[in-house]
């Protein structure tokens, strides 16, 4: 049994409405805000700057380092603790896996390239929207990037496969069908990936497809960024 | 470097005047955006200038500590993100984070703003712990006053969860039902550098300040909380006046909080 209809009544292929904005904190370097449904995500950029402790330093390059934080209100349910945990260092971890392969920071040796992600507000899809919001930041910051980067996750929802899943299909397993959530970020020119995570269950043909569709609504989501920084930098609005 | 920026500073306080154009009582223009995130029981932004603050409410259902089981809790926890400023880095609560949690939250406990008595459900057995997060998202100065006035308005804003079978806290289905809340604790920060006394400084300001005081005050003028900082001594007659232009930008706040 196919899942027929979605929750919220969105075609299969249709995305939670979006709204992108770039240089929201004006104390960073780079900034922008990414909404999503109700996943809200800031990322902030700072750098390149020093980077300390020592060691971690590279005479060859500079260095990115990311971190993704829900901020404690932001949760389903109970308050999240401050601090991060598990979850939140592997997310960091894959958030700079994501980026890296648009930045060249040979110019920048010893320094550091710090990406701040916070989460407001979350119903799924919170690394993706992190990672949306991060490239916008990084070209906020005029950090020279060979392409962009965007992020959704696509699924497989009892059989069907759909983009940028929420809360409530996450859930939406039953005792025969799986549900496979598998977050993607594209650079949008090259179509290739740079984020590839999947929990649940889902066969070859399907992945294909399900990857096949997170490329073409990463290009749409790289639109609405390029439109935010235009809005910003050209005044053109959106 | 600072004694540098110092003097610039000075400079200019010495003529009536900060980078920003402002006379040194002048305050910034201030917005309050309520419910600015579904996932807490309360939420709210506050804008003063470039500066935001964000605070949300999380309400759950505890047991009461043994030695005060006719008492709810309350907590109010202050995060300053390396997001909001070069100056913080990632990790545990530093001192700064510490004092902006502590003179917030004195001010809305001493205020009795909330009385932790009305948030007993079961006397001995359970009761509501309400815990109040403040995350700066911009910090250009004044975190102190931005911080109480978020926290303040989050608080406002919040709906009880309703309570589960199991008696847990319900956040799918909420109540309409309010906080109940007394008084409306603001705190206003006053600077001293050299020989001026401003509020709502700037980042820059603070960098250079002398010393400065908090002042917690509620609707009615009285002093909730205090909080003196800086490595300079104030006069007697210094704190009075510091105290009166606290109260009266307390009230120009408190019109803020309408919706």
């Amino acid at each position: 049994m196919p899942y027929p209809k979605r929750f919220d009544g969105r075609k299969f292929d249709e995305t939670r409405p979006i709204v992108a904005k770039v240089g929201v904190i004006p104390r960073a370097d780079g900034s922008a805000m990414f909404k999503i449904g109700n996943t809200v995500a800031y990322a902030a950029v700072y750098g390149p700057r020093n980077l300390h402790p020592k060691f971690m330093q590279d005479p060859k390059t500079g260095i990115l380092r990311c971190d993704y934080n829900m901020l404690p209100f932001s949760g389903h349910g109970e308050r999240v603790r401050p601090g991060g945990g598990r979850r939140a260092r592997e997310i960091s971890m894959v958030t700079e896996n994501a980026l890296r392969p648009i930045l060249d920071l040979r110019e920048y040796p010893n320094t550091v390239v710090d990406v701040f992600i916070d989460l407001p507000q979350t119903d799924a899809g919170t690394r993706c929207a992190g990672i949306t919001a991060a490239a916008m930041a990084l070209a906020d910051a005029g950090i020279e990037m060979k392409d962009m980067v965007a992020a959704v996750a696509v699924g497989n929802v009892q059989g069907s496969i759909i983009a940028d899943l929420t809360y409530d299909e996450e859930q939406n397993k039953t005792e025969t069908e799986g549900v496979a959530d598998i977050p993607v970020a594209f650079m949008p020119n090259s179509g290739k990936v740079t984020l590839l995570q999947m929990d649940g269950k889902v066969g070859r043909a399907e992945l294909k497809k399900a990857l096949e569709l997170g490329r073409e609504v990463c290009k749409k989501i790289a639109e609405i960024q390029k439109a935010a920084l235009r809005a910003k930098y050209m005044g053109e609005s959106q | 470097m600072i004694t540098e920026q110092k003097q610039h500073v000075l400079a200019y306080l010495n003529k009536g005047l900060r980078y920003d154009g402002r006379k040194p009582l002048d305050y910034r223009n201030v917005t309050i955006e309520y419910g600015i995130t579904k996932s807490a029981e309360g939420s709210a932004r506050v804008r003063i200038g470039d500066t935001e603050v964000i605070a949300g409410v999380k309400m759950s259902v505890e047991k009461p500590y043994p030695d005060t089981p006719d008492k709810g809790n309350l907590m109010v926890n202050a995060e300053l993100r390396p997001l909001a400023s070069p100056k913080f880095e990632t990790g545990p609560p530093g001192d700064q984070a510490i004092e902006l949690a502590r003179v917030v939250d004195r001010g809305i406990r001493e205020s009795e703003a909330i009385n932790v008595h009305d948030l007993v459900i079961k006397s001995g057995e359970m009761v509501w712990s309400v815990m109040i997060d403040i995350i700066p998202i911009n910090d250009a100065g004044n975190l102190f006053d931005a911080a109480g006035l978020a926290a303040l308005a989050a608080l406002r804003d919040a709906r009880m969860p309703g309570i589960t079978a199991l008696n847990k806290a319900d956040y799918d289905n909420r109540t309409d039902k309010k906080l109940p809340l007394k008084h409306e604790p603001i705190p206003v920060t006053v600077l001293k550098v050299g020989n001026t006394l401003l509020v709502d400084p700037l980042s820059d300001e603070e960098d250079v300040v002398d010393a400065r005081l908090t002042v917690c005050s509620t609707e009615d003028g009285s002093l909730a909380a205090l909080q003196k900082g800086g490595e300079h001594p104030f006069t007697i007659e210094e704190i009075d006046q510091i105290i009166g232009i606290a109260q009266e930008n307390a009230k120009m706040l408190r019109s803020k909080l309408a919706r």
